[in-house]
């Protein structure tokens, strides 16, 4: 960080610091970073700041740019920020999404305890990595022809549970019931189909993992009550993938789009990474259709994965899904722009919330939390790394008013990969997994090295904060005890 | 000269490109792109495809020729290990790129690249010619 920045850095309270407008010329808004005195002076290190200053710039933001604890570098906005821009007058930016569009986090539940599982989990994670495809370059099972894949961009979720991959039940607990409103088939390039056609029902490679989880501790009864967590021992599975290559396309496609349309419209930026048009123009407007094919085509790929999950379950397990009680907690996007009303100084405005590497956390009452959820609010899903636990929080009034509804999605990231590479082996890891009892299967030991747990932030201070804060209490801690990975 | 090396960036990775002119400094960055996806000594180069692309600048051209070549990869599953600029200008870039299909069972594939992007993305004239580009992993 530059030394200006570490100066102008200012301190509200334990877990919010300001960056004041006067900090760049240019930003029309100040930033706002949850964190507190040990992550922030980590934060300075590397340029995350300077990215939620540069966010700042964007024409029609509204209150702040946001950054949640789990912030770090990334290209054009950081991850782990939020901006909320004025869809009348403000712009939308596919930097603020990301190339991996509605990337994203499914939790399933189970009527299951970890002495039922644990004896046979290698036998499950074994038909689990047969039945989901996984790894760099892999293909899915699902075969679309032509414009068969159109079908699926348009209705997400619903689409594979028409095909047969799940059931009508499971969209009622996906964020936007799986499939977000004005989806155009007709604004993604062929391509962003070529490309996302054979890799539909992929769990991917990278971050992207299944976990199977056994609840470890509960904070909150009567909310885990609500999202059908009763009870330490409990089995849980975790599913992390997004739209695969289809979305990096669609991003890839729409940077350039957008590239032209800041020349177009005399848009000043700091980073060419953060290329935009007003949400009204044509450039815009295409830009949110071709999105919500990512989105859809995202819980589509989740939807399918969660079939062969009940699957690999039923099969190891002899027992049906029902009898399992394998029933979705909740899906949310972490990588996504949402047309939502939210209250700003005292009015009701309609923005766009950018939410890049950040999690949806609406409260109690909200119409768009499921009914079944709706008096303790909706369920928010953090995936920790690898070796250590996940968390799942719950949305809140506050988290309404401060951040348009919204927390963080991870641990974050603290090492490189490059340096992972350099001090950690895939084997080391292997043999840190077995040590704890955590079984695995991976497509590619070097992948395993990157996602080591020492990359990350302890996913537990970063709960901390957004917990301290107010904007997402914990209400469950999970520890994995079987990882899949690409 | 060093044909590729990377810097840190905590979530992605950072490539810098050299070549003794833009040309070779074009190839370097591709062929430290796929270094990235597999060891590149076991890849065979038997396979050859075409691109021509245009843009606004020649670091949009940067993006734009890595991104393609992710495409093709994605598509038609080649790692590509060999790469000869024919022409280039500050709007189009041709080229030749040289490779096989993955056939996991010679070929050790590492780290999947989403996209490069155009953060911090920059085209020097450096002790030759210096490309440097974030790759989304």
């Amino acid at each position: 960080m530059s030394a200006g920045l570490q100066k102008t850095l200012v301190k509200i309270d334990d877990y919010r610091w300001e960056i004041p407008r006067t900090y760049k010329p240019g930003m029309r808004v100040p930033g706002l970073v949850f964190s507190d005195e040990q992550m922030i002076r980590h934060i300075q290190d590397e340029q995350s700041l300077e990215q939620v200053a540069n966010v700042a710039f964007l024409p029609g933001i509204v209150s702040r740019s946001l950054a949640m604890p789990d912030i770090h570098w990334g290209y054009g906005f950081p991850i782990g920020g939020v901006a909320a821009t004025r869809v009348d007058d403000g712009v939308i930016s596919p930097g603020g999404v990301g190339f991996d569009i509605n990337c994203g986090v499914r939790l399933l539940r189970t009527d299951l305890t970890e002495n039922e599982v644990k004896p046979g989990i290698s036998k499950l994670l074994a038909d689990l990595f047969i039945n989901v495809p996984s790894g760099l370059g892999s293909e899915g099972k699902i075969k679309l022809k032509g414009n068969q894949i159109d079908k699926l961009l348009l209705k997400g979720a619903a689409w594979a549970v028409t095909a047969g991959y799940g059931e009508a039940e499971d969209l009622e607990f996906t964020e936007e019931h799986g499939c977000l409103e004005g989806a155009d088939p007709d604004k993604v390039s062929v391509k962003a189909k070529t490309r996302g056609s054979p890799q539909s029902g992929t769990l991917g490679s990278g971050n992207h993992f299944l976990e199977v989880q056994v609840v470890d501790e509960i904070y909150d009864a009567r909310t885990a009550q609500a999202f059908g967590i009763a009870e330490k021992g409990q089995i849980l599975v975790l599913i992390h993938t997004g739209s695969r290559g289809f979305g990096h396309q669609v991003c890839d496609d729409y940077l350039k789009t957008m590239g032209a349309a800041v020349r177009n419209y005399g848009i000043e930026l700091p980073d060419r990474q953060l290329a935009c048009a007003p949400v009204k123009s044509p450039e815009g407007q295409s830009y949110l259709a071709a999105m919500a094919c990512a989105a859809n085509y995202a819980w589509a790929n989740r939807q399918c994965i969660t079939h062969w999950t009940r699957e690999s379950f039923s099969r190891v397990l002899g027992k049906s899904p029902r009898e399992l009680g394998m029933r979705i907690v909740y899906d949310v996007a972490h990588n996504i722009a949402k047309i939502e009303r939210h209250q700003v100084e005292g009015k009701k405005l309609t923005v766009c919330v950018h939410r890049k590497g950040a999690t949806r956390a609406f409260s109690a009452g909200h119409p768009d939390v499921p009914k079944a959820y709706r008096k303790v609010g909706q369920p928010v899903l953090i995936p920790g790394d690898m070796g250590r636990y996940s968390y799942v929080a719950v949305g809140t009034d506050k988290a309404m008013e401060e951040t348009f509804g919204s927390t963080c999605h991870g641990a974050g990231r603290v090492m490189s990969r490059s340096a992972a590479k350099k001090s950690i082996s895939g084997a080391d890891i292997a043999a840190d997994l077995a040590a704890k009892g955590i079984a695995f299967q991976v497509a590619s030991m070097a992948s395993l090295a990157e996602e080591a747990p020492a990359v990350y932030k302890d996913v537990a201070e970063v709960i901390h904060i957004t917990d301290a804060a107010g904007i997402s209490p914990k209400v469950i801690k999970a520890r994995p005890i079987g990882v899949i990975k690409g | 000269m060093t044909r590729f090396e990377f810097f840190d960036h905590t979530a992605d990775v950072g490539l810098v490109a050299h070549g003794s002119d833009l040309k070779e400094a074009y190839a370097n960055a591709a062929y430290g792109m796929f270094s990235l996806i597999a060891d590149l000594e076991e890849v065979q180069q038997d396979i050859q495809r075409d691109i021509d692309i245009q843009a606004l600048d020649l670091e949009s051209l940067v993006v734009d020729w890595l991104n393609e070549l992710l495409y093709i990869f994605d598509v038609e599953h080649i790692l590509f290990s060999r790469f000869e600029i024919i022409a280039l200008d500050k709007n189009q870039l041709r080229a030749k790129a040289y490779g096989e299909k993955i056939d996991t069972s010679r070929h050790r594939l590492k780290t999947e690249v989403k996209a490069a992007t155009y953060h911090s993305l920059k085209v020097e004239k450096e002790n030759g010619f210096k490309i440097q580009v974030i790759l989304d992993i």
